[in-house]
């Protein structure tokens, strides 16, 4: 099997959300950075477990700048066998999928895999222009995978429970939970990482179609109003008529 | 020029969100000073009430196999409707389904796109939308920079509005596309409002000692007609299930109100339900970090508070 994991880099999830440039770029300064958990956890660790039973490659992908190769190496530490990177800022969700698929293209995967999302975009777009530009079926928010030759059978979440398909030939999937369970790297897979072959290409050009304009932090909460445990009368009455939620 | 939006009719019957899309795209249409056109994939019992809110037309495309969600087949059609009636802007809910359209609509019709907007576009400059990003913790305001346009509206963004005309139905027909995807089987939990839908949900994590005890949120949630759900911990332990599991690796949600019992507040969790309007919450111990992030706090025993809570909400609700 020749799979393609498609990873990307975010923030931890402790890390303080705070903006520079005049609230148009993300304020780095002393964030640690992580592999996106829904990358890591399950698509990553899916793809791998497939080759271990049915042979394979596992190819990791990244478009971004080179300050990105340490979540890269995490991958290749995980179990991947090589990587690439893009060597582009990943400025909006068109460029990441088409410099994807532009790769892509040319290689034959058999599935291409994503996280559902990324924590910090929460776009959940990439995987799905991937697959139109590579016109593959697209099965997003999968929780389980099991390959047959040409046939994959794929549970995806919908809103309030889940539907099983089947899936003919090569598609683009995002993973959710369920799809596998995390794995810690060992000091073996670390070692191996360091030596692991990571090819950085060129982007192609394209315009950039959607540019952040500005960032805002959410209102602050006014303080909190503590009502007694014994008198629930009282926040049914000021869910009602103060909050008017109920 | 027009918008075209795309309402889900999932098991035939168009939901509270579809009614939020529909809205929206009017509105939008009506500021860009242009016609809205609903679109429905199949039919939907409550269909003529589109109209009311404010669409100048609705589609019924036959022809594709309804309950068959494929991306592919779906955005083409949706992609073939948009250039018939020249839509340059494509607005659809940001469901599960909604959001594996977006991005393959954003392609077919070269478009800018935003998943998961959270109000109505800004249109004094430009073209630009806002959406909850870093998982709740910032809100970003994109800028469209083309001409065509696809957005994905997050639910709860606005509020329907029915005060127009139903309008009637008009029947077009499409040929699908041939597929690689078939659906074999959909389980869905009947009569339950899905948590990223819902307007009221009860939550509960690490405090409630194990699953047995989940009756009184049950109940809680019943009476409330609440929706349920639980922290990370909760699901992966497998207390609750999967889809209950809200928070920055779980669902996000934005209901009107947040109930949250012996839940500790920690950052991850609070990433996912701090866009809800109003946050309750009860635990018995008064550092709990989640009390900075709510409106209202109950310092106690879970055991105790939530059956009185109940109580009392029943009370309320035969008053
Ligand atoms: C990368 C990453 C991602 C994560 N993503 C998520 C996520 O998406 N969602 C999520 O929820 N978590 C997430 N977590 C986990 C998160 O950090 C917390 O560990 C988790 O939210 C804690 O769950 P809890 O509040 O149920 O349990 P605890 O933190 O153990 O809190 C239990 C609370 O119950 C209270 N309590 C106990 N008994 C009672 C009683 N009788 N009456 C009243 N109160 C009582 C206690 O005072 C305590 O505050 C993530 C962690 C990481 C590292």
């Amino acid at each position: 099997m020749n799979l393609l994991v498609c990873i990307s880099k975010t923030p931890d999830t402790t890390a303080k959300i705070s903006f520079k440039a005049d609230d148009t770029e993300y304020n780095s300064d002393g964030v640690t950075f992580i592999l996106n958990p829904y990358d890591e956890w399950y698509a990553l660790v899916r793809a791998i477990e497939l080759t271990e039973q049915n042979g394979g490659n596992v190819t990791v992908i990244n478009v971004g700048p080179a300050t990105n190769d340490i979540i890269i190496r995490k991958a290749l530490a995980i179990g991947a066998n090589d990587a690439v990177r893009i060597d582009t800022d990943a400025s909006d969700a068109f460029t990441v999928a088409s410099n994807i698929a532009n790769y892509a293209k040319t290689k034959n995967f058999d599935i291409i895999f994503l996280g559902k999302e990324t924590i910090d975009y929460n776009g959940s777009e990439v995987g799905a222009m991937i697959a139109e530009l590579m016109d593959l079926p697209y099965v997003s928010y999968a929780s389980k995978l099991d390959v047959q030759s040409a046939l994959s059978t794929v549970t995806r979440e919908i809103e309030g429970g889940e539907e099983v398909c089947q899936v003919e030939g090569s598609f683009v999937l995002s993973a959710a939970k369920g799809m596998a369970e995390q794995r810690i790297p060992n000091m073996k897979g670390i070692m191996m990482a360091k030596n692991k072959p990571l090819e950085v290409i060129a982007p192609m050009s394209g315009d950039v179609r959607v540019s952040t304009q500005k960032f805002v932090l959410p209102p602050a909460k006014s303080g909190v109003k503590l009502i007694d445990a014994e008198n629930m009368d009282e926040l049914v009455r000021l869910l009602h008529e103060e909050a008017k939620v109920i | 020029m027009s918008v075209l939006i795309y309402i889900e009719n999932p098991n035939g019957h168009i939901k509270k969100s579809g009614f939020e899309v529909a809205t929206y795209g009017a509105k939008l249409a009506s500021s860009m000073g242009t016609n809205a056109i609903g679109l429905i994939l199949g039919s939907a019992t409550n269909a003529g009430d589109l109209g009311k809110c404010g669409l100048s037309k609705v589609l019924q495309a036959n022809g594709l196999p309804t309950n068959e969600f494929d991306a592919q087949s779906y955005s083409h059609v949706i992609a073939q409707i948009a250039k018939d009636h020249q839509a340059n802007v494509v607005i659809l809910s940001n469901t599960a389904n909604g959001k594996a359209l977006t991005g393959r609509l954003a392609i077919k019709m070269e478009a800018g796109s935003v998943s998961g907007a959270n109000a109505l576009p800004d249109l004094s400059d430009g073209f630009s939308v806002t959406k909850s990003v870093y998982s709740g913790k910032a809100i970003v305001k994109y800028k469209i920079n083309t001409k065509n346009k696809v957005i994905s509206v997050m639910g709860n963004s606005l509020q329907p509005d029915m005060s127009g005309q139903a309008i009637d139905v008009e029947q077009i027909t499409v040929t699908a596309p041939t597929t690689k995807l078939k659906v074999l089987e959909r389980k869905t939990s009947d009569g339950i409002v899905p948590l990223p839908e819902a307007e009221l949900v009860v939550s509960a994590g690490r405090g409630m000692k194990g699953p047995e005890n989940w009756g009184i949120i049950e109940e809680l949630a019943t009476a409330l007609g609440a929706t349920t759900a639980c922290s990370r911990p909760v699901a992966d332990a497998d207390w609750r299930p999967h889809h209950e599991h809200v928070g920055q690796t779980g669902v996000a949600i934005r209901p009107n109100l947040y109930i949250a019992a012996g839940i500790s507040g920690a950052i991850q969790h609070l990433a996912g339900v701090n866009n809800s309007k109003v946050i309750v919450v009860i635990n018995k111990d008064p550092e709990a970090p989640f009390f900075k992030a709510a409106d209202y706090g109950v310092v106690g025993d879970l055991f105790e508070v939530v059956p009185r809570l109940t109580a009392a909400v029943k009370k309320f609700k035969h008053a």
